[in-house]
C-alpha cells in the first residue's frame, strides 16, 4: 500500500487553562495505526475529541484532501469516527443506536454476537460492560470513516473478543483507512501499531 | 354602595392570625420555619400594598407608555426569577436574557391578543385590564419557561454522553438534543395541564374566586377564568417552546458541538 496520509494535523490546539492542548502536528498514512500513550490526563481523550470536532480548536486537520473547516460538522464525523472509551446511549434498545446499514448484522456477528438480530431487540440493562463495549465499537465501524479514533477499545474485553476486535481493526487498516488507537495494553500496540506518540501534559513529547 | 364586602385592616389582622398559629406549630415542633413565616408574610404584605398604591396611580394614568413600561419591568423582574430557579444556568447575560425575552414576547403575543380580540377595552392598552392580564400570565408561564429550562440544561448535563454520541454518528445539533428538549417541554407543560383539568373540580381557580367575592355574577367569573386559562396556556406554550430552542441553540454550536462550558 502506498504510503500517503489520511489524517494530517498542523499546530492543532485547544487553549484552556484547565485542559489545554498543543500545539501538537503529526499524521498517519492509509492502513497505518498510531498508537497514543501517555499518563492519565495527559490529554489524549482531548486530542481525539478535538480531532472529532467535538470540541472547538484551532489548527489545521484534514482527512484525504478534505480540510475540517471546509466540510459540515455532521459530515465530517462520518469521515473521523470517534469511540469514546464510555461509550453513550440514548434508547432503552440497542437497535435505534445503530446506524441503518445494510452491513449493521455482519458487523455485529463478527464481534462475537452469535444472533445478531435478537442483539438489536436486546434492553441496554441486560448488557454487560464488555457487550456495550463492542457494541460501541460496532456502531463507530458501520460507516464509511476513513479514520477510526479509538479510546481504550477493548479495556472491558476478554481474549476472545479482544482477538475479534483486532481482526476487525486489522481488514480495516487493510481497506486503507488510519486508526489513531489509545490503549494501555501493550502487546496489542505492539500487535496493531507501527509508531507510538506520546502525550505529556497535552504535549507530544518523546516517550520515555 | 359597593357590590362587595369591603374589609378593614383589623379583618386582615385577623387572618395574620392564622399564621401566628403556624408560626407556634414550627416553635412547637422544631421546624425552625418561624423566622422564614414571618419574614415571608412581611414580604408578601409590604409588596402588595405597595402594588395597590402603583396600580392605582397607573389607572388613573392610561398612558400606551407607561403600561409598555411596567410590562417591560414585570418581565425583567420574572426573567431573574427565572433565573434564580435554575440549578445550572447558561452562562453571562444568555441565563437571564433568554428567560426575561421570552416571557416579553409571549406575554405581550398573547395580551395584546387579548386585549384585541375577546375583551376590546377602550383603549385597548387601558392599564386597568392590561397590567392584571399580564400579570396572570407572565406569573404562569414563568413556571412553564422556568421548569423547561432547569430540565434542559440539567438533562443535557445528564445526559451529555447519548448526546454526543448522537453526533458522532452525524446527527445534527437538532436532532441529537430532540430528545432531552422533548422532555423539557413535557415538563414545563405539566403544571398548565393540571392546572386546566382540575380547574373548578379539584379547586377554584383564584382569579374566578376574587371575582365572585367582589360581586360578580358566577357565569361571568367562569367567563373571565376560561378565557385566562386559555391565555396562560397560549403563553406558556410560546414561551415555553421559544425559551428551549433558544436555549438549544446556545447549549450548542455551528459545529454541532455540545457546549456545555456555557453553562455555570
Amino acid at each position: 500500500m502506498p504510503n500517503h496520509p489520511v489524517l494530517t494535523v498542523e499546530g492543532l490546539q485547544r487553549p484552556n487553562p484547565q485542559a489545554g492542548l498543543g500545539p501538537l502536528s503529526f499524521h498517519i498514512d492509509a492502513g497505518e495505526c498510531l498508537a497514543l500513550t501517555g499518563p492519565s490526563g495527559a490529554g489524549k481523550t482531548l486530542l481525539l475529541r478535538a480531532l472529532a470536532d467535538l470540541d472547538p480548536s484551532s489548527g489545521m486537520v484534514r482527512v484525504g484532501g478534505r480540510e475540517r473547516n471546509g466540510v459540515p460538522a455532521p459530515e465530517w464525523r462520518r469521515l473521523v469516527a470517534y469511540v469514546p472509551a464510555e461509550a453513550g446511549w440514548w434508547h432503552d434498545v440497542v437497535g435505534p443506536h445503530m446506524p441503518a446499514q445494510a452491513t449493521v448484522k455482519e458487523i455485529i456477528g463478527a464481534l462475537g454476537f452469535p444472533d445478531p438480530v435478537a442483539v438489536l431487540a436486546w434492553p441496554l440493562t441486560r448488557l454487560s460492560s464488555g457487550e456495550r463495549q463492542r457494541l460501541a465499537l460496532a456502531r463507530g465501524l458501520l460507516g464509511e470513516a476513513r479514520v477510526l479514533l479509538l479510546d481504550e477499545p477493548t479495556s472491558a474485553l476478554d481474549n476472545e473478543s479482544r482477538g475479534l476486535v483486532e481482526d476487525l481493526l486489522l481488514a480495516r487498516l487493510a481497506a486503507g483507512a488510519a486508526i489513531l488507537l489509545v490503549s494501555h495494553d501493550q502487546a496489542q500496540m505492539g500487535r496493531l501499531a507501527r509508531r507510538r506518540l506520546h502525550m505529556r501534559q497535552g504535549e507530544l513529547v518523546t516517550p520515555p | 354602595m359597593t357590590s362587595y364586602l369591603e374589609l378593614s385592616y383589623l379583618d386582615l389582622a385577623l387572618a395574620a392570625l392564622l399564621l401566628v398559629f403556624n408560626a407556634g406549630l414550627s416553635l412547637a415542633l422544631g421546624l425552625r420555619l418561624e423566622g422564614r413565616m414571618l419574614l415571608a408574610a412581611v414580604r408578601m404584605v409590604v409588596q402588595l400594598l405597595l402594588v395597590g398604591l402603583v396600580l392605582q396611580a397607573l389607572f388613573a394614568q392610561v398612558s400606551l407608555w407607561l403600561t409598555a413600561l411596567v410590562a417591560l419591568i414585570m418581565a425583567l423582574f420574572a426573567g431573574r426569577e427565572i433565573l434564580a430557579r435554575q440549578e445550572r444556568r447558561l452562562a453571562g447575560w444568555w441565563g437571564y436574557g433568554i428567560g426575561s425575552a421570552t416571557m416579553l414576547l409571549a406575554g405581550l403575543v398573547v395580551t395584546i391578543l387579548a386585549l384585541n380580540g375577546p375583551l376590546r377595552p377602550d383603549p385597548w392598552y387601558d392599564p386597568r385590564y392590561a397590567i392584571p392580564l399580564l400579570g396572570m400570565i407572565l406569573g404562569n408561564a414563568m413556571t412553564g419557561i422556568s421548569l423547561g429550562l432547569d430540565n434542559l440544561t440539567v438533562l443535557a448535563h445528564r445526559d451529555r454522553a447519548g448526546i454526543e454520541a448522537q453526533l458522532l454518528l452525524g446527527a445534527s445539533r437538532w436532532r441529537a438534543l430532540r430528545s432531552v428538549a422533548r422532555r423539557a417541554l413535557r415538563t414545563a407543560f405539566t403544571p398548565m395541564l393540571n392546572s386546566m383539568a382540575a380547574a373548578g373540580v379539584v379547586f377554584l381557580p383564584g382569579m374566578m374566586t376574587g371575582q365572585i367575592l367582589a360581586g360578580v355574577a358566577p357565569e361571568q367569573a367562569v367567563k373571565y377564568q376560561i378565557l385566562v386559562l386559555f391565555l396562560i396556556a397560549g403563553a406558556t406554550g410560546l414561551g415555553v417552546l421559544a425559551a428551549v430552542m433558544a436555549s438549544v441553540w446556545r447549549l450548542t454550536d455551528s459545529r454541532h458541538r455540545l457546549r456545555l462550558d456555557r453553562l455555570t
